[in-house]
């Protein structure tokens, strides 16, 4: 049974290891746990997840792998599902468009009212069944287009006051590693790109290269210095900003503010939509103090790292056609900035803060990916720590 | 030997699945890596673990410029160089310029003690896979006098991390771990109550509400913490605020003393707008 667990958790994609697997054997062999599954589950998280993004994985698969199970043993906890948890749930699984639906279809209150109401009846059909909302295909949400496996709600209802077990809580729902970011997650993101160089004065004791040179010397000490560490990395940040990104404002700045303040060598400057002949630093000014792409081209060297950030829906003619802009009258068209930014910064990624499964609906996106060779990654942690590992790569 | 089995302290209050996590890894041995968000008390647990189990407790706080080898050993090379160009007879003996490191100093205390490795991902990348090899067999060689040291016990590690830096895989797969949650009321008001036990209930409720009201807050940078929430308490009952004051009146928008809790000018401004904006719909 407990190998069979073993299997299921790495087939969800929790990273557990044999040697993991036997930590726990030999924890439970020298009964660390008293006999309720309620410790065993803790000391199964313990000792199999080491990351806390996982910790939502681990819940369902123990949830699904174990149920039934826990007339084995005494003790239960017995708390209920509060009505504002199903709601706060809910709301975290449901992507902008379902919650157009909802509004469509009378609002929230109705909605939740009708959710109850089904539960209820479900209650009745089948008594004292533990039944999981997804997986028993009842979900009286599949009327409205909701993802079943989306709301797996453990076990239903508060006024049956039915037991929730604590893996059934899933408290660490939204540590999962596709949620949206705040500033500290990003700057550890942002902190792969360091690389460390000695640059500049020689400032700091070089301890071996002394104790060498001076027993070389001798015996007579011979000081030796070299210049202290810091980070190298050179970054230039293009934003995209006004009409579509504006629904992406509190993302971009939180990016902006975790970069500012990671590294030392970075430089930003502003587009719209597509990156022309020219770019500002500052948007009150944007039309009288513009820089020339051109400058900004033959200014920062051909080690800057180049992270575009932007939303990409535009009208396929801002980037393939002159004076397709809907600003003003480029003379070139976007995809030949493109083109020669690329040129310039062989090391360049494109991030896009509109979800990845959209990507395919909208032609410009398509073709910037196309442009970008790829390198285009959604603005989510997952997708920053896989742009940065795509900067890193020689290309 | 008293007490085996941690279950928190009259100062520290652990909920299940840590003092499950905490059993588990003395028992076995293995280190303990603690994760969370700042100000839950990830250092302090070390503190208690030894106090409850009545064990020594030893720190080591590492630092962005700390490297693995600090922990075991160093040769204080520069000394021996001073002390040989001196004439002093110390210098023949190499080990009179090794200095012990914390990770040495727990291997060779006579109980088996509590050694806390603190915000090891302040440190370079490569800094916990230099410590797996003597963290798992818990022995290291000495190059300078060729010795080899060897742990008389196993010492209860614990490691904290604020998650700055990934650490390797194959660290992760010798450490037992756990994530500590940000507590939920009840919990909090039992943390409370042990460190302000004489707090008058009503005092606590409301300023547990103003917490929770404030922790709730969308788009706050940086979000109040139980020590921050201890603090605040403080100084609510030096300043003798009485429980109504927190409720806040009409004119005043914002808990007293509010510095204790928001520590960004922009989030109180945030703060202030958003109660304003409720208190109106309210009227």
């Amino acid at each position: 049974m407990m190998t069979e667990f073993f299997l299921k958790l790495r087939k969800a994609g929790v990273p557990v290891t044999l040697t993991e697997f036997l930590t726990l054997l030999e924890a439970l062999s020298q009964r660390v746990t008293a006999h309720s599954i309620e410790e065993f589950y803790y000391l199964a998280r313990a000792a199999l997840v080491k990351d806390e993004r996982h910790y939502d994985r681990f819940d369902q698969v123990f949830g699904a792998h174990f149920k039934g199970l826990e007339t084995l043993f005494d003790q239960i906890v017995g708390v209920k599902v509060p009505v504002e948890w199903l709601h706060k749930l809910a709301e975290l699984t449901l992507s902008e468009e379902d919650k157009r639906l909802i509004e469509s279809l009378g609002g929230w209150e109705k909605l939740m009212e009708t959710f109850a109401q089904r539960l209820a009846e479900q209650e009745g059909r089948h008594q004292g069944g533990n039944k999981w909302i997804g997986t028993a295909g009842k979900s009286p949400f599949g009327a409205y287009g909701y993802n079943p496996e989306g709301i797996r709600i453990g076990q239903e209802e508060s006024r049956h006051r039915q037991a929730v077990k604590v893996w059934d809580r899933r408290e660490f729902r939204n540590l999962d590693d596709t949620v949206e970011l705040g500033t500290r997650n990003i700057k550890i993101a942002l902190r792969r790109l360091r690389r460390f160089a000695r640059e500049g004065a020689a400032e700091e004791l070089d301890l071996d290269d002394t104790i060498r040179s001076t027993a070389r010397n001798a015996g007579y000490l011979e000081l030796k210095m070299v210049p202290e560490r810091h980070n190298a990395v050179k970054v230039l940040l293009f934003l995209d900003v006004g009409g579509s990104m504006d629904d992406h404002v509190r993302v971009c700045e939180e990016l902006f503010s975790a970069a500012r303040t990671e590294f030392k060598h970075l430089e930003y400057f502003y587009f719209h939509n597509m990156v022309y002949e020219g770019l500002w630093k500052d948007n009150r000014r944007r039309y009288t103090e513009k820089t020339e792409t051109l400058t900004v081209l033959n200014t920062f060297g051909h080690d800057y790292k180049l992270i575009l950030v932007g939303d990409a829906t535009m009208s396929p003619y801002e980037i393939s056609y002159p004076g397709g802009s809907v600003e003003h009258f480029n003379p070139e068209a976007g995809d030949v900035w493109m083109s020669r930014l690329l040129a310039a910064y062989p090391r360049a990624i494109w991030l896009n803060p509109q979800p990845q499964n959209r990507w395919s609906y909208v032609p410009s996106i398509e073709m910037v990916r196309e442009l970008m060779g790829e390198r285009m990654f959604p603005l989510t942690l997952e997708g920053l720590e896989q742009g940065i590992r795509a900067l890193q790569r020689a290309r | 030997m008293s007490e085996s089995r941690f279950r928190g302290t009259d100062r520290y209050v652990a909920t299940d699945d840590l003092m499950m996590a905490v059993n588990a890894a003395v028992t076995l041995g293995r280190p303990l890596l603690v994760k969370g968000e700042p100000g839950t008390g990830k250092t302090q647990l070390a503190e208690e673990v030894a106090l409850a189990l009545n064990r020594p407790f030893l720190q080591w706080h590492i630092k962005s410029t700390t490297k693995a080898q600090q922990g075991l050993y160093e040769y204080d090379a520069v000394s021996r160089l001073r002390d040989s160009q001196l004439g002093d007879a110390r210098v023949h003996d190499i080990r009179n310029y090794i200095v012990k490191g914390k990770l040495w100093e727990a291997f060779t205390t006579e109980v088996q003690p509590v050694l806390l490795i603190d915000e090891i991902d302040k440190a370079d990348i490569e800094f916990p896979n230099d410590l797996l090899h003597e963290l798992d067999r818990m022995e290291f060689f000495v190059y300078e006098t060729r010795e080899v040291v060897k742990a008389h016990h196993r010492p209860i590690i614990i490691i904290t991390s604020n998650n700055e830096k990934e650490l390797p895989d194959a660290f992760l797969r010798r450490c037992f771990f756990h994530y500590i949650r940000f507590p939920d009321k009840d919990t909090m008001e039992r943390i409370i109550n042990v460190h302000y036990p004489n707090l008058k209930k009503r005092l606590l409720s409301e300023a547990l509400e103003a917490f929770f009201e404030i922790r709730d807050v969308p788009g706050l940078k940086k979000r109040p913490s139980t020590s921050e929430l201890l603090d605040w308490i403080k100084l609510l009952v030096a300043e003798e605020i009485p429980p109504e004051a927190l409720r806040g009146d009409q004119h005043k928008l914002i808990p007293p003393l509010y510095g204790a809790l928001l520590k960004n000018e922009q989030d109180v401004h945030l703060f202030e707008r958003l109660l304003f904006m409720s208190r109106r719909k309210r009227d």
